[in-house]
């Protein structure tokens, strides 16, 4: 019964929004009744299909659009051509704004042109923290990768460490190039890049266990993505090596690994965060003309997950929203 | 190489068996192959000091491990004249189906590891009975359930755990004799080796047997390169290629245990792209793209061919850029290198 209701009015919702768009486009913005309008917003992002880091984000952006009676439409595409495609496809689709990762700020030129021409507010979050003014969007909520990579940066200088190595599970994406850029740029010590490829664990092992061997002076791995931190941790204790791992980003395994001192810390850019907020912002800029970060980004990190305060977050890590 | 040493007495005769005898090896599908990882490995000893290690060769075999086992069920399909692109993904949805099963309904690991082994055999059959009964060719079966397994995979982990990514297991009953089995590492003179690639050497073992000691070993290579005279003299064409694409099924579940137990947790979206891997590895080992032809040791040497160019970039400490590309490049050194050697032996010289 209560599905037959959700359906019910979820189609209701959808012949109202397309009464709105059709009827009457300039009534949209500024007007909150209590009822609330009825959006409908698109969410795109270069997500590789099943990750966790962008499940979480999901997971807050359907929170929002639930809190906020907003339908939402979740689409991904990891390639830029890819991304930009559904940007098009939205926009011919007539939705009521779109929330997107600018990773690919030059390939997505078009399609951002098409939808700023169809008058559809655009809020970009999780990547893109350097381009988003440039191409024209409105808010843009997020982590500062180059900040949080220099944060890093300071902090392997403040353990002491001389040869760092920053594990990279998808080459060429600006957002994760900029993390290793920050460390760069702020860490006194040598700095490589290893490039690994996607979810390949085995592959990621040995191609850490390769590196570890190829320079024994290696005291310290960062990887990008929580999921590579276990394996780096294996490929750690395989070849022999005294690393240390840190990662950014979080995963319920990771955090148990941080209870456990065996994982240095996390760098939590708060995904659910980004999510929540990406959708959050574009109803209130609809439904009150708000533009919120004052020019600025709205920034959702860094902040370290260390074994200090594991056990805080690991009850909202296990419910899959940290 | 016994037989070499009986005959040391006649001088005269020694020269033209052994003659024979190296044509005959150069002839075999995998010698191509194999001179192909001669050269590979003599390359990076060179350029690479950190490869020279027993240590590197342990990760190097472990990394061709994971493309080499699946390899042999993959090689042994390509001989019967048949793709699968379902390989790769196949893979996580062994580990995803093993991981789920056990945690969410069954309470122990190796009720999991089970029914894995009926889901990967299914999908085989499933593989088998579509190609059969539709005449595609295989490549547009296979492609339509790799396809159809990859979202597979991601939706239905969603629907039974709420997430992308399976639960860690590593604190379940089962998982301690699990992991024995399938993901152990041992130390042999101080280093650290991967359970992994004794299976490996064992798999391709058991499919060189197979291929050329016994009966089946025959009807593959017949209904790959003769497939409609296979059927006229009684071969079961049909059930064979079936049977071939359980066989990968089987494979692919092995590796798939073997990564969930290694690493704990699955992501849903891991395994796309393997599958261009083992096919890879079969055919830079000998197997034709036509059937009828290939070794399942020729897949063992190209998988150690990619092993050795994907941690060889690293040892040489390349610009890592450029990964991919010098993984490419090995590649086709090692294929070019490899058809030459073949032309050379077949042509009699």
């Amino acid at each position: 019964m209560a599905a037959m209701e959700k359906i019910g009015r979820k189609l209701a919702s959808v012949a109202l929004g397309g009464a709105i768009v059709a009827g009457a486009s300039v009534a949209l913005p500024a007007r909150s009744e209590a009822a609330g309008p009825q959006f409908k917003f698109a969410m795109i992002t270069h997500a590789q299909p099943g990750d966790t880091f962008w499940d979480i984000i999901r997971k807050g952006a359907e929170a929002a659009a639930k809190k906020d009676h907003v339908q939402l439409v979740y689409l991904a595409n990891p390639n830029a051509a890819g991304e930009a495609q559904l940007i098009s496809n939205v926009v011919q689709q007539k939705v009521n704004g779109i929330a997107l990762t600018l990773a690919f700020p030059d390939a997505m030129k078009g399609a951002l042109a098409q939808a700023q021409k169809a008058g559809i507010p655009i809020v970009g979050f999780n990547a893109g923290g350097d381009a988003w003014k440039k191409a024209g969007l409105l808010m843009y909520v997020g982590q500062d990768e180059t900040i949080a990579g220099e944060a890093v940066g300071e902090r392997l200088n403040a353990e002491g460490a001389k040869n760092a190595v920053c594990v990279d599970q998808q080459q060429g994406a600006v957002q994760l190039e900029a993390r290793c850029n920050g460390i760069k740029k702020t860490f006194k010590g040598k700095l490589d890049v290893l490039y690994v490829n996607g979810y390949d664990m085995a592959g990621a092992q040995a191609r850490i266990t390769a590196k570890l061997q190829q320079d024994p002076k290696i005291d310290y791995i960062v990887t990008l993505g929580a999921p590579f931190a276990p394996v780096a941790l294996s490929a750690v204790a395989g070849a022999h090596s005294h690393a240390k791992v840190g990662t950014f980003d979080m995963s319920p395994v990771a955090i148990n690994l941080i209870a456990q001192g065996k994982l240095q810390w996390a760098v939590d850019q708060q995904p659910y965060v980004e999510g929540y907020e990406a959708v959050d912002l574009l109803w209130l800029y609809l439904t009150n003309g708000d533009t919120v970060g004052g020019g600025g980004p709205v920034l959702t990190g860094p902040s370290f997950v260390t074994k200090a305060n594991a056990a805080q977050v690991a009850k909202f890590a296990k419910r899959g929203t940290r | 190489m016994s037989t070499a040493t009986r005959e040391v007495q006649p001088g005269t005769r020694r020269l033209p068996v052994a003659q024979s005898r190296w044509k005959r090896l150069f002839k075999r599908p995998e010698a191509g192959a194999l001179a192909g990882a001669v050269l590979v490995y003599l390359f990076f000893t060179v350029v690479a000091p950190p490869f020279r290690g027993a240590e590197a060769l342990a990760t190097v075999l472990y990394q061709s491990a994971t493309i080499g086992i699946p390899a042999v069920g993959v090689s042994l399909l390509m001989i019967g004249g048949e793709f699968d692109l379902s390989a790769g993904v196949a893979a996580t949805t062994s580990s995803l189906a093993a991981s789920m099963f056990a945690t969410e309904i069954a309470g122990n690991l190796w009720a999991g590891v089970v029914f894995a082994l009926l889901v990967s055999l299914a999908i085989g059959a499933l593989n088998g009975y579509l190609f059969v009964r539709t005449r595609l060719p295989s490549f547009l079966v296979t492609l339509a359930t790799f396809l159809m397994l990859q979202g597979l995979n991601i939706a239905i982990t969603k629907l039974v755990t709420g997430n992308v990514a399976t639960r860690d297991i590593s604190h379940m009953a089962g998982f301690a004799s699990a992991h024995a089995l399938f993901a152990s590492s041992f130390t042999i003179g101080g280093v650290t080796v991967s359970i992994a690639i004794f299976y490996w050497i064992a798999f391709v073992l058991l499919g060189t047997w197979v291929l050329l000691r016994t009966k089946v070993g025959n009807w593959i290579f017949a209904i790959g390169g003769q497939s409609d005279s296979a059927r006229a003299v009684g071969v079961p064409v049909r059930a064979m290629k079936i049977a071939l694409f359980m066989v990968v099924g089987f494979s692919v579940w092995f590796l798939g245990m073997h990564m969930l137990f290694a690493y704990d947790t699955v992501q849903s979206g891991a395994g796309v792209g393997n599958e261009l891997f083992y096919i890879a590895a079969a055919v830079v080992g000998g197997c034709l793209l036509t059937g009828g032809y290939g070794s399942a040791v020729g897949s063992a040497f190209g998988a150690f061919i990619f092993g050795m160019a994907m941690e060889g970039v690293i040892y040489a400490d390349w610009d890592s850029d450029w990964f991919m590309f010098f993984v490419g490049a090995m590649l086709l050194l090692a294929t070019v290198f490899n058809t030459w050697v073949r032309a050379r032996a077949s042509s009699g010289r």
